[in-house]
């Protein structure tokens, strides 16, 4: 997928714009964080079971390596197919090679961000073939050409009547005014699909060793439509998404919804485990799964092994105040908030993405709802260190903080200096207190008054005052 | 790919820095069977069930035998207004049927309405219902009909996912090829976050739930 | 503890230039909770915008000053929490590879405290004797709340304020948009951030904006007087201390 990422600061100011985009984020932000809220207050073991999910993905990438063995060989003996894939472009052409061989005509495709990374939808229809997404929200964005801006609200930034518009162009009048019969109308053009369908393609929550399982959790039964009625079902993760034992399965179906959507549960949780047996009537003929590097190996034991913990929940962006303001698409890749503007870096590259590390006052918000306990923030910090380190960074922001650091170093140039301002700034602020425009900080005086100094610096008052 | 295999599993060693684990280690391993924190409740595992399972949307109605699912099942049929035909679990199929209602036992087709179908457990813990796949219960009778009626006996509701996990590592065959946790009818959010119920698998999932 | 311990206020930079009075109104406080409050003067920043912006060497240098300074003192104490949190949380992280400057700056760090959790936690203070008469909101602020914990010791001294009603805003814990160098680099976010604040504010039906951090405070002033809002700012220092007279931070309404 093309990376938009350094156009981060004009697509923001645009999306800031937007008044229809105001109106979905402040809905979704309501929603997601007031329903979470809610049910963690609820349960007593929230906490323990956090520490629990963290500790255990810790195990499982300690251990990756057995585990992927142990869940390859599992998903060999329940007759399905595990395919390595390094990159992006192995995982795609993987994925052609299947279609191909089966000769297949239409896609069906449930809720996967790996497709989304390695650019899948764009590689299947440049072969001619008809890719359809079957996730309502995926759905609408596919119609609408866009990326989501979400990783399980993929259309949450659009409102109704803009879907409306959408079903109108694609699948003809009459026009639908209510969320229940857009919904309806959405259920009866899929449904002819996942029957037409020849190979359905889904991501996968969690990869069962012990039992070779891939496990998808969704609400609205699109994905299992599409693994049950398509020929063959071909099943995309990260390499890091393998869980030892249902034991651990368990655990995270107890924090995954509550965190994600502010569900107790959402409503299908389904384990599949290799193709359709000699005596079923129905199910896939063949059952693949592509294990996708893309960069994540790279990630492990070094500084951002803590985000390989993810679970792709998208509660750090549901609480994140910055993706609030914006939503996800100024990020300008696959996956926006908090947990993209770590991963989006480590994956691209820093060179585009400067932005993405530095748009963040560094409130802590997102790891204080995050179910692994992943350390955003300082994450965050630490891209920025590297940026530093190589100098990617505005040349007047690294001179600025040259200067900040020579003074700062100097106490008596420091109070000096500061002292100054202090006298500059109360005769700019006169007779109101405060400045209400300030050529060399216009960042700050364009949208804020900046109140003024009093005149003289505490120290100065200290050191006069009579003890 | 092979050398893709190589590579991303040599990578993850050098990562982590080591060699392929020994023998008794990947044993260890192997045999770590964790015990994680379960959610604590007090309720008895029927009501527990039915109200967390009716709290999203779920519907629940109780009958005093086996023999009474075939009058429960007409009564909903009429309530809804729905054909006079089924797809029926094989299990279920040996039931006394009305003699003008037509079922067969799946695969569900395009158009298929309702469904009746056995269960492997149903879990109390968040009020889910495991079903798992076979020529005895076809997957697509879970997905595809606009209602699915589910015949749960009170003794297979189990308190946590890791009873149900028991019941499943027992199962004849191994793993089925699908299991599937039900926990309500489908729904969706996906447009301004209004729920919607029957986005894409049934609209009304209704247990019957035989004392 | 010795009854009477030495005190080593740290002036943050921001209190320093802009508003002296939260530094009179903390040693204030320090002295009725019976502590004997020094000011070194050889001070300057704690070295967080350097950390916080990636320069780590920078925050070092500065962070090796400051131990320096406040080493000999029984504790530390400023009137922010995110000024505080770079003390008491980054310095031992910031030396993790430094066997020389890691005991010193975990020392430092276990003797760093924001001024209101130091009040109550280690002084054991419950109450204050100081009037105000207004109806007021708290604002937690980030890194005092999700780094050092701070949300009921405020809350808790705040009670005691003769005169003061408290009515909490809706998301009163989300981020007012300042968060150091974006303010500026992002400035467009960073408004919509108090404007959101800012509605939440409105909403509660206050005179008065309390907080812990000058930063948030000065920005939420700064977005609030643009708006032409009345609504006094001060840092709950200034009214524990009984010292919130006048118009408060941002001058006289228009």
């Amino acid at each position: 997928m093309k990376v938009s990422s350094p156009q981060f600061k004009e697509k923001s100011v645009i999306a800031l714009a937007d008044p229809r985009l105001r109106q979905a984020l402040g809905q979704s932000r309501k929603g997601f964080v007031n329903k979470r809220a809610e049910l963690v207050g609820e349960l007593p073991e929230f906490e323990q079971l956090r520490d629990e999910a963290r500790d255990l993905k810790n195990h499982v990438l300690d251990n990756l390596d057995h585990y992927l063995e142990r869940y390859e060989a599992a998903v060999t003996a329940a007759g399905g197919h595990v395919h390595w894939a390094r990159d992006a472009e192995e995982a795609r052409s993987i994925i052609l090679n299947i279609c191909q061989r089966v000769n297949a005509k239409t896609i069906t495709k449930g809720k996967s961000m790996v497709s989304e990374e390695i650019g899948l939808n764009e590689a299947l229809e440049a072969k001619g073939y008809t890719v359809v997404e079957t996730d309502l929200g995926e759905y609408i964005i596919q119609l609408a050409h866009e990326p989501p801006s979400h990783i399980i609200a993929p259309a949450i930034h659009k409102t109704k009547e803009q879907v409306s518009e959408l079903f109108e162009t694609a699948h003809g009048g009459p026009r639908k005014s209510t969320v229940a019969d857009l919904v309806t109308e959405a259920r009866l053009v899929l449904r002819d699909k996942y029957f037409q369908a020849d190979v359905g393609i889904t991501g996968g929550n969690f990869l069962v060793a012990e039992t070779g399982s891939s496990i998808i959790v969704t609400n609205e039964g699109n994905g299992d439509l599409t693994q049950t009625l398509a020929k063959v079902h071909i099943v995309t993760s990260g390499i890091e998404r393998i869980v030892p034992t249902l034991e651990d399965v368990a655990l995270f179906l107890r924090i995954l919804a509550r965190s994600a959507t502010g569900q107790e549960t959402e409503t299908y949780t389904t384990l599949s485990t290799g193709p359709r047996r000699p005596d079923d009537v129905d199910g896939p003929e063949e059952y693949h799964v592509v294990l996708v590097d893309n960069g994540r190996s790279k990630m492990l034991g070094g500084k951002f092994q803590d985000m390989l913990r993810c679970i792709r929940c998208g509660a750090c962006m549901n609480h994140c105040p910055v993706y609030g303001a914006i939503g996800g698409h100024a990020y300008g890749w696959v996956y926006p908030g908090p947990m993209g503007a770590v991963l989006t870096p480590l994956f691209v590259g820093l060179d585009a993405t400067y932005d993405l590390p530095n748009a963040c006052t560094l409130n802590g918000r997102c790891e204080s709802v995050c179910p692994v306990r992943i350390p955003l923030p300082e994450l965050l910090r630490e891209l920025r260190h590297m940026q530093y380190q190589q100098g990617i960074r505005p040349p007047g922001e690294q001179r600025a903080l040259g200067a900040w650091r020579f003074v700062a170093e100097r106490p008596r140039l420091y109070q000096f200096a500061n002292r100054l301002a202090a006298r500059v700034l109360k005769g700019l602020g006169g007779r109101t207190g405060r400045i209400g425009s300030l050529p060399f900080a216009s960042a700050w005086t364009d949208s804020r008054d900046m109140p003024a100094p009093e005149g003289k610096t505490f120290l100065e008052l200290w050191q006069a005052k009579p003890r | 790919m092979p050398e893709a295999r190589k590579a991303i599993l040599g990578q993850i060693r050098s990562a982590i820095g080591r060699d392929a684990l020994a023998d008794a280690a990947a044993a260890a391993l192997d045999a770590r069977r964790p015990t994680h924190t379960r959610i604590a409740f007090e309720d008895a595992l029927v009501e527990r069930f039915i109200a967390r399972f009716t709290s999203r949307s779920g519907t629940v109605e109780r009958v005093a035998s086996l023999l009474d699912v075939p009058a429960a099942v007409e009564a909903y049929r009429q309530q809804h207004g729905l054909p006079a035909r089924a797809a029926i679990a094989r299990p279920l199929a040996g039931l006394p049927w009305p003699a003008d209602f037509a079922h067969h036992p799946g695969p569900a087709g395009k158009d298929e309405v309702l469904s009746v179908t056995a269960c492997l457990a149903a879990i109390a813990e968040m009020g889910s219902l495991m079903l798992a796949s076979g020529p005895d219960s076809p997957t697509t009778l879970n997905f595809v009909p606009d209602h699915h009626l589910i015949v749960l006996h009170e003794t297979q509701i189990v308190r946590h996912f890791e009873d149900a996990w028991a019941i499943l590592r027992a199962c004849p065959g191994g793993m089925p090829r699908a299991t599937n946790i039900v926990s309500g009818p489908s729904r969706t959010g996906d447009i301004e976050l209004t729920i919607q119920l029957g986005a894409h698998g049934p609209r009304s999932v209704h247990v019957i739930l035989v004392r | 503890m010795p009854p009477s311990p030495r005190v080593g206020l740290f002036a943050t930079c921001l209190m320093n230039l802009f508003r002296p009075n939260i530094g009179f109104a903390t040693v204030k406080l320090l002295e009725e909770a019976g502590c004997m409050v020094e000011v070194p003067l050889a001070q300057t920043c704690c070295g967080q915008p350097g950390y916080n912006n990636g320069d780590f060497d920078a925050a070092r240098a500065l962070a090796r000053q400051l131990i320096a300074v406040f080493e000999g003192f029984d504790y530390v104490v400023g009137p922010s929490g995110s000024c505080m949190a770079t003390l008491r949380v980054d310095y031992p992280k910031l030396f993790e590879n430094d066997a020389d400057w890691l005991p010193r700056a975990e020392a430092l760090a276990a003797k760093s405290w924001e001024l209101l959790s130091f009040l109550t936690d280690v002084r054991g203070m419950s109450a204050v004797q100081a009037d105000y008469a207004g109806t007021v909101t708290y604002h937690d602020s980030c890194s005092g709340l999700r780094s050092l914990g701070i949300q009921q010791q405020p809350r808790l001294l705040l009670a005691s304020v003769g005169g003061l009603e408290l009515t909490e805003m809706r998301d009163a814990e989300v981020c007012c948009g300042f968060g150091g160098t974006f303010c500026v680099k992002y400035p467009e976010i960073s408004s919509r951030m108090a404007d959101e604040k800012c509605a939440n504010i409105d909403a509660a039906g206050v005179d008065t904006l309390l907080g812990g951090d000058l930063g948030c405070l000065l920005h939420m002033a700064g977005r609030l007087k643009r708006q032409g809002s009345t609504v006094k700012v001060f840092h709950t220092a200034e009214v524990l201390a009984g010292m919130a007279t006048g118009e408060g931070i941002g001058g006289v309404p228009e």
